[in-house]
């Protein structure tokens, strides 16, 4: 497997791909048959047998999830309709040493979701109840298979909507959203999925069930809540998740901008968030994205844009009134030439529709794409955005820019036909020279995808041994049996009994007496 | 366990990347014992099937996979299986149940910001499924009963005396109460429950001549189960195009467009009811051809396709798909001449799959709606979701459609519109029987209907059989 780094959500190559080499992240089909066995048999007592997968053909399509580079498939897939029966899959996991790998929708683009070829794949699409809706206390009770726009749509009526939004909200799974701590458009004025979880129950590595946190904020004692949510799976599968719900403002007015470059777009949005306006959101989308987007979705976004802003300010009226002034001066002052306010719900959502779409739009103007994310401070902008330009320019590779501006999380789609000679190997180099730009700018690799197997081997680049080996213990301490989706977010799995071989002395939390190393 | 399972199976081709894998290496020795899904005659196209990104935004408004939640019964999941008969893997009984269970709604072309053309990819998959999977005894003869009745009027017609007689002697409650022939037979009972109440048939001449000034020459199709069924849509059809200024020309000739054939995979049969409806319509000398069934429409707007690999009408084919407009599509072009008498009455539009999804009209009928005055639109929540009629699909399948028309249902109640609008005989069969179980009250049109009643000044209570 070439792609250690950049999300590759590449198209093809759909003939003759070769099955990946078992690695350590994906195990190897065949081992531990006897466990998978025993497994299917608990699996085939509690749940209908529709509910468990074996057959070849079937398991096929799970093999991937948003990320369509990494394929595995899986040895069993189970499809749970209870957190009884989940409970009791994961159980006869934790007994048999057998992995297991949690799936919502399948819409990641970490490949968080690869299954192991020696494991069960533990899907929760069929657990989409939506429990409560408490509009009094603004709380939501759901089941982790709900999709996330289904939340907002139950709550609308009682005058609430859920604020997290990724792009893919139409299907990605509140479950998805609690392990990847997803983020989206609004993320910059509500916050991620972390701000919006108040409480979890989860099915542990070991098949018991516990609850984290609640109805109320801020449980007493360690955040056992806030280390589970974007843990990515990998300390236990969430069975419910109560959620935050928001009032849905008085007044929302969606602004699009047309500007001649990013530069000038991006120097509007530093100029309207240094003042102290806090939009929803602010998303920019450079002239190739509006390519394929138009293409896509026919959004109608201005003529011959180099660069436009998405803005969208919500809250009282008043408040609204006054912040549009203000963002109509500062965008006009950078070199706005088109400035369009949307003047009913549906204008809203066709801008809205050129820009969630855009992802999977890139495949209209090239064959094969990689999504890349990565977060920098949000007064970089312009000088990353350069550099981005000036790596494409020097390599002859493409790259569209899609991105949250408002808090500097940027998502490069890099463009390629994985039919040409090379073609594959340099888009992957300028994927991956583009995080390391965001490391040596003081941002990170990830904004909001998540590591999964896709980045798992850029971690060395962000965190030390040491930082890795505190965070190994964090986990060892919920899965010492290292089953819950061995093989994601850190580069080199190690077992929890495993002495980790570069360090040459203890660890310095061992020594000092304050950890022990399992 | 899987892997146990492939292990004893042993035929190397079993398994599509290993199949792929050997390509690649050495060439196996012996000939293989598996054969591969497809043929080499059209197979679903590679080159489409590369255009799937994986998103998933296509599963949200797919029927199969908001009532299974599996992935392969979503289209990014058969779009796997396709890719894996391309790779070799056999057709399997289980490989053909997810191809059989799609509906062919199409909503996923629409949800798809890629732009995969899923509805090439499954057309050409059921012609692979026909030719190479043996069906079971029951399925077949289902089938067989099915494509020797819907397609033709004259059986259609013979049947409609019978059905008459059972439905005036009161004995359809007392069956449907019974529950006896849902357990015998749900197929049988799933079409017993269909069948719409039957009206008068309305006999139409060859030609209706235009009102006042003469704006364009049509041909109208009258199709089988529309003509048969619901006749009073055909005569609404002529009336509202006469009125609107054009001659309409009715071929005795026609027949079936071939709709079901093509929709489920029956090539030849597509092939000779394409061939019959271009002669018959060539042969009226029209510039355009108005159809008033969604399903039908969009299938004979895909002719080009079906006859492409045909010397002789590959070109006729072409020019002949471009002449198909659906009612609503051309009568919003030529804009409105006849007078509007006011219709004082809340209607639900229902877009039937193959009129929005297939064929992209949504606004056309709603604009053609709205122009009635005093007529007030409203829109159904979840309104990109199958009804689960689906041409035969209700009949095959009556559990899944069952529990789509009761969400159908529940969704148009839910407007609390006194007249459910939809140009698609077979939406209408399906959500009168869900909302008649459900106990719901509303009449049921099409949107010509509407448009021959406002234009003839009809009261309300002429449109529809009131539930």
């Amino acid at each position: 497997m070439s792609g250690t780094h950049g999300t590759q959500t590449t198209a093809g190559p759909v003939l003759g791909d070769t099955p990946p080499e078992a690695t350590s992240a994906t195990g190897e089909a065949g081992d531990n048959a006897a466990g998978i066995e025993a497994v299917g048999r608990v699996a085939r007592t509690v749940m209908p047998e529709t509910g468990v997968i074996a057959d070849p053909t079937q398991l096929r399509t799970y093999e991937c999830d948003g990320l369509a580079h990494y394929r595995v498939t899986p040895a069993l897939v189970v499809l749970p309709e209870t957190t009884e029966q989940l409970a009791a899959v994961v159980k006869a996991c934790a007994d048999h040493g057998v992995p297991f790998v949690a799936r919502g929708s399948g819409t990641g683009l970490s490949g968080g979701a690869l299954p192991r070829a020696d494991g069960v794949l533990v899907v929760t699409s069929r657990m989409r109840t939506i429990r409560e809706i408490r509009r009094a206390d603004q709380r939501a009770v759901v089941e982790p298979g709900v999709i996330n726009l289904d939340v907002t749509r139950a709550a609308t009526g009682e005058g609430y909507y859920y604020a997290p939004d990724p792009s893919s909200q139409q299907i990605c799974s509140i479950g998805g959203n609690l392990a990847e701590n997803s983020g989206g458009a609004h993320c910059l004025k509500y916050g991620f999925t972390s701000n919006h979880v108040l409480g979890t129950e989860l099915v542990t590595p070991q098949g018991d069930l516990v609850q984290l946190g609640g109805l109320a904020p801020d449980s007493p004692g360690y955040d056992l809540l806030g280390t589970v949510v974007g843990s990515e799976g990998t300390l236990g599968i969430a069975t419910t998740a109560t959620v935050r719900l928001v009032r849905l403002p008085e007044e929302v007015r969606t602004l699009l901008v047309g500007f001649h470059s990013t530069d000038d777009a991006g120097a509007a949005t530093s100029a309207i968030i240094g003042s102290g306006v806090l939009p929803a959101a602010i998303e920019m989308m450079d002239a190739l994205a509006i390519e394929a987007a138009e293409a896509a979705v026919h959004c109608n976004y201005p003529d011959g844009a180099g660069a436009v802003l998405v803005i969208e300010l919500d809250g009282a009226a008043a408040e609204v009134e006054h912040e549009y002034a203000l963002v109509e001066r500062f965008c006009q002052e950078n070199g706005a030439f088109e400035l369009r306010l949307a003047i009913d719900a549906t204008e809203r959502a066709l801008i809205w529709r050129g820009r969630k779409s855009a992802f999977a739009a890139v495949g209209r103007i090239s064959p094969d794409y990689i999504v890349q994310d990565g977060v920098i401070p949000r007064t970089a902008l312009p000088e990353v955005l350069r550099a981005i330009a000036e790596l494409s320019e020097s390599s002859g590779v493409r790259v569209a820019n899609v991105f949250h501006a408002g808090d500097g999380n940027l998502h490069p789609l890099v463009l390629f036909d994985g039919e040409k000679e090379g073609a594959t190997e340099a888009a992957e180099q300028v994927s991956g020279a583009i995080l390391d730009l965001c490391i040596t700018h003081g941002g990170a690799i990830t904004g909001e995808h998540g590591v999964g197997v896709d980045k798992a081997a850029y971690m060395p680049k962000m965190f030390t041994d040491d930082d890795l080996d505190t965070m190994q213990l964090v986990r060892c301490a919920f899965d010492p049996g290292n089953i819950s989706n061995p093989g994601k977010v850190f580069p080199t799995p190690r077992l929890c009994g495993e002495v980790p071989g570069k360090r040459k002395k203890a660890h310095p939390l061992v020594e000092a007496g304050l950890a022990d190393a399992f | 366990m899987a892997e146990s399972t492939r292990a004893r199976s042993d035929e190397p081709q079993s398994d599509p990347r290993k199949a792929d894998a050997l390509s690649a290496g050495p060439v196996p020795v012996g000939t293989p014992t598996v054969r591969p899904a497809f043929d080499d005659e059209h197979p679903p196209s590679a080159e489409l099937i590369s255009d799937c990104v994986h998103c998933g935004f296509c599963l949200p408004t797919c029927p199969t996979y908001t009532l299974w939640g599996e992935e392969m019964d979503s289209p990014r999941g058969r779009i796997d299986l396709m890719k894996a008969g391309l790779q070799g893997a056999p057709m399997t009984d289980t490989m053909v149940q997810h191809f059989d269970a799609c509906l062919g709604c199409m909503a996923c072309v629409t949800a798809c910001p890629s732009g995969v053309q899923y509805d090439k990819l499954i057309e050409a998959t059921r012609v692979q499924v026909e030719r190479h999977h043996t069906r079971s005894p029951g399925d077949r003869a289902m089938r067989a009963a099915i494509f020797a009745l819907f397609p033709y009027k004259k059986r259609l017609r013979a049947l409609r005396g019978p059905l008459r007689a059972y439905q005036a002697s009161g004995l359809p409650g007392v069956v449907r109460k019974s529950g006896l022939l849902e357990r015998l037979a749900p197929k049988l009972a799933a079409m017993e429950g269909l069948a719409p109440v039957l009206e008068k048939r309305e006999k139409l001449p060859e030609r209706v001549p235009a009102t006042g000034t003469r704006r364009a020459v049509v041909g109208l199709l009258t199709g089988c189960v529309q003509g048969e069924f619901f006749p009073g849509v055909n005569a609404a059809t002529a009336r509202v195009l006469a009125a609107e200024g054009c001659d309409v020309i009715i071929p005795r000739r026609q027949g079936c467009c071939g709709a079901l054939s093509v929709h489920n995979g029956r090539q030849e049969e597509a092939e000779s009811f394409a061939r019959a409806t271009i002669d018959a319509f060539e042969a009226a000398g029209v510039d355009t051809v108005v159809v008033n069934a969604a399903g039908c429409g969009s299938s004979m707007k895909e002719y080009a396709d079906v006859l492409a690999d045909d010397p002789d009408y590959a070109e006729r084919a072409k020019a002949f798909s471009g002449k198909v407009r659906d009612v609503s599509e051309f009568l919003a072009d030529l804009g409105s001449v006849a007078v509007r008498h006011p219709l004082e009455v809340t209607v639900a539009y229902h877009d039937a799959c193959h009129l929005g999804h297939a064929q992209g009209i949504r606004s056309q009928p709603r604009s053609l709606l709205k122009e009635v005055p005093g007529l007030q639109l409203k829109e159904i929540p979840e309104a990109d979701i199958c009804c689960g009629s689906a041409g035969i699909w209700n009949v095959l399948n009556p559990e899944p459609a069952r529990e789509l028309g009761d969400r159908k249902a529940r969704n148009i109640a839910s407007t609390g519109a006194q007249l459910l609008v939809t140009a698609n005989p077979g939406c209408l069969m399906q959500v009168s029987s869900s909302l008649e179980r459900q106990g719901t009250r509303i009449g049921l049109a099409h949107t010509i209907e509407v448009l021959d009643a406002s234009i003839r000044g009809l009261p309300v209570s002429t449109l529809g059989p009131q539930h």
